[in-house]
């Protein structure tokens, strides 16, 4: 057995969740500068320049990208040779908390969905288990605005449901979702498993590059299409008009019943922040 | 691009289109979902708001919290929508302006026309570049709100586009229909 030290992940993680608040990933922002290469809105490229110029100042001044730092979320890859000297949930959320508190970063999570009465730590964090093979510990952070996540949706779709059905439910989502989810946007769509499989699914999706090819030829392909599509909707950069109303579209699929076919999708706004942690038990 | 000082009167008001680029200076109030309920729920009990609303303009923000040395953290604006149900109490009672992003619902792009007001949107999530035009800023009203505190700002040139102006036009509608293929 491998032994993991809880403290050493509170301790990454307290310094990550700031770094990430602070610096667009670098797919994103080539993905914003190429955008405003491409954009034929004045006003659309006034506020790509807008979002580059902010990236900087967030960037140089260890300040925010985004007044909403977003609730965290965790993918949390457990290799099944490990063991740990303490409470991982512990670990993750004192990390985060702490982080919070030392970044200046918005605490944007209510004790209560009723109450609302803030926790003033941003915790608990949303944590998702999986136990896999190996002796490591991969832990996905995102950091979710609201706004972005307020205009998600889910289908349970027909299993006889055709290729363009699917692709026009996806671009609808899009439409529908206007300005209010922030774009530029990535489109995370999880397809298959059930009811929460696909929203996993479409969340895990936002974890992966923009400029990587999917793996999978017939999701590349659909992708792109889904892409090309959204992209004609017109709604462009902020809602106010132009062709740049996605950088990307990411999917993931999974095996489901004969009765079902779940289409999650999951809008992340241009400030897409994300990392991924590695834990090995020795040092990092 | 228009260069706008606060308060706004009826005529700075009526010379702003949908589509204007503008930089707004002078004081602004912060108001998002919990306040605009207890901002509303004052103005029916009869009672006096935390500020003068007449003439006032609202942003739609709940911001970062201020590294120390700094008047205010990242302070980009709020999706609009949610605060729609409390608008027209609130321009009623004198309410000109609003800051955020996002469409209005049609009752609200009508109550924007009636009442003589406009709707601004800043950019969501340049927060760490407004921030930089927010040269004062103090928690006015409900502090236990947090980030959602009522706060009055100091701002200068602060980047926003005219969305819905008193002719009733919409910028969300005109430019996306300019782009729109199919």
């Amino acid at each position: 057995m491998q032994l993991i030290k809880t403290k050493e992940i509170e301790d990454q993680i307290t310094r990550k969740v700031q770094e990430v608040n602070f610096e667009l990933p670098e797919d994103v922002e080539n993905a914003i500068k190429k955008a405003f290469d491409n954009e034929n809105s004045d006003v659309g490229r006034k506020i790509l320049e807008q979002i580059l110029d902010n990236s900087e100042i967030a960037k140089n001044k260890r300040v925010p990208l985004c007044q909403d730092t977003g609730l965290v979320v965790v993918y949390a890859r457990i290799g099944q040779e490990l063991e740990f000297d303490g409470n991982l949930e512990e670990a993750i959320n004192n990390g985060v908390s702490k982080g919070y508190k030392d970044g200046y970063l918005r605490k944007s999570v209510v004790k209560d969905p009723f109450d609302r009465e803030n926790t003033e730590t941003n915790t608990p964090v949303i944590i998702h288990y999986d136990l896999v093979a190996g002796a490591e510990l991969r832990l996905d952070i995102a950091t979710k605005g609201g706004g972005s996540e307020n205009m998600s949706q889910i289908n349970m779709m027909k299993p006889t449901v055709s290729r363009d059905g699917i692709i026009d439910y996806i671009v609808q989502v899009v439409k529908e979702s206007g300005a209010n989810a922030c774009p530029p946007l990535i489109v995370g769509v999880g397809i298959g498993g059930n009811f929460e499989k696909s929203a996993l699914l479409a969340k895990e999706s936002l974890f992966e590059r923009i400029d990587k090819t999917n793996p999978d030829p017939k999701l590349a392909e659909l992708e792109q299409d889904i892409l090309k599509k959204v992209n004609q909707l017109g709604i462009g950069p902020q809602g106010l008009g132009g062709n740049t109303t996605a950088l990307g579209v990411n999917i993931k699929s999974y095996p489901c019943h004969i009765a079902s076919m779940p289409v999650a999708v999951n809008l992340n706004c241009h400030s897409a922040r994300h990392i991924s942690l590695l834990f090995n038990g020795e040092g990092r | 691009m228009k260069k706008i000082k606060l308060p706004l009167d009826d005529n700075i008001i009526k010379e702003l289109q949908a589509g204007d680029e503008v930089r707004l200076t002078g004081t602004i109030y912060t108001a998002r979902d919990q306040a605009h309920k207890r901002l509303v729920e004052t103005l029916e009990a009869g009672e006096d708001l935390p500020f003068t609303i007449k003439g006032s303009v609202i942003y739609y923000v709940g911001p970062a919290p201020n590294k120390p040395g700094k008047v205010i953290g990242s302070a980009g604006p709020t999706t609009s929508y949610r605060m729609d149900p409390f608008v027209e109490p609130l321009l009623k009672a004198g309410l000109k302006g609003m800051i955020g992003k996002g469409a209005r619902s049609e009752s609200v792009r009508n109550a924007i026309k009636n009442y003589n007001a406009v709707y601004f949107a800043a950019v969501g999530g340049a927060a760490a570049l407004i921030a930089e035009h927010i040269k004062e800023a103090e928690v006015i009203a409900y502090p236990e709100l947090g980030p959602e505190a009522v706060r009055k700002l100091y701002v200068e040139n602060l980047p926003l586009f005219v969305v819905n102006d008193t002719e009733g036009n919409d910028l969300y509608e005109q430019g996306q229909k300019k782009f729109q293929k199919n």
